[in-house]
């Protein structure tokens, strides 16, 4: 499964197992390519995969969302189970982007 | 039901009369690949006290906040070696420095230390802020001492400009589910 996919105008990221600083910044530089390159409004990321997440993760969204909500686009987190639902619940993101479980 | 079994669980120093004692201490290389090895050797070293999931999830990511805060902002190393350990080009050198990793099991208390001798912080309640951050670019949230302080029972931050920083944490084990779970 491919880890960035464009589907219509969604970016579609599929975060790995452990989201932390060293694979955080692999994954901003990514999305940022795609958000320049690409016909992009939306951002989904997909924590299908993802046992574990700290603070870098919620900086991954946090600056995405920057990037495309003066343009419109939303933030989607999808595949979210309780442990990632608290972390994005704690740092206050839940009111900004939509989590579907 | 579930539930209330769990909390109701007497710990083995309720028959015993003793709490177990057990401390572990690692020194590693402040580098950004040794935080999941950091994460992950807490979370052994704690599972012989059969820690539930939702613990053993806020153990390992306060530890990871502690450990990358030592390593990007007391050493400044912004980037791990690569995935084949390669030296990214944005990486010109490591910057030395080893941080100190200390776990104290105290009966069913799990303390935790996180040292190292980097740059310090010049206002410890500034930094604690949440969203506060002194490296914008790197796009990280500024919510590190704030997940600590979320996901544990009691934090402690000592700091010496030049000289380092000591992060002491403490949490309860077995005190059952999240509270904030019933919401």
């Amino acid at each position: 499964m491919e880890e960035f996919q464009i589907i219509d105008n969604c970016l579609m990221v599929r975060l790995p197992q452990e989201v932390d600083h060293y694979r955080a910044s692999y994954i901003c530089e990514k999305a940022d390519r795609y958000l320049l390159q690409e016909n992009v409004q939306h951002v989904v990321f997909d924590f299908e995969d993802t046992k574990f997440m700290d603070s870098s993760g919620i900086g991954i969204i946090m600056g995405r969302y920057k990037k495309i909500a003066c343009f419109g686009g939303r933030v989607y987190a999808i595949h979210v189970d309780k442990q990632i639902q608290r972390i994005l619940t704690i740092s206050g993101l839940h009111k900004i982007i939509e989590i579907l479980v | 039901m579930v539930l209330e079994k769990e909390t109701n669980k007497e710990c083995a120093c309720a028959q015993t009369g003793v709490r177990m004692k057990n401390e572990m201490e690692l020194v590693f290389d402040a580098i950004a690949n040794n935080e999941s090895f950091a994460r992950v050797a807490v979370a052994a070293f704690v599972a012989p006290l059969n820690p539930t999931l939702e613990e053993l999830a806020d153990i390992k990511t306060a530890v990871s906040e502690a450990v990358t805060n030592s390593i990007i902002h007391g050493y400044e190393n912004l980037y791990g070696y690569g995935r084949r350990g390669e030296v990214p080009s944005a990486y010109p050198s490591i910057n030395p420095g080893k941080v100190r990793l200390r776990c104290l099991l105290e009966g069913d208390v799990l303390h935790i230390e996180v040292e190292d001798k980097g740059k310090g912080i010049p206002d410890i309640s500034q930094a604690m802020e949440p969203l506060f951050t002194t490296k914008p670019q790197l796009e990280r949230s500024g919510m590190g001492f704030a997940f600590m302080e979320a996901f544990m029972d009691d934090l402690e931050v000592e700091s010496e400009v030049n000289r380092g920083t000591v992060v002491r944490m403490k949490k309860k084990l077995g005190v059952g589910a999240w509270i904030g779970s019933e919401d």
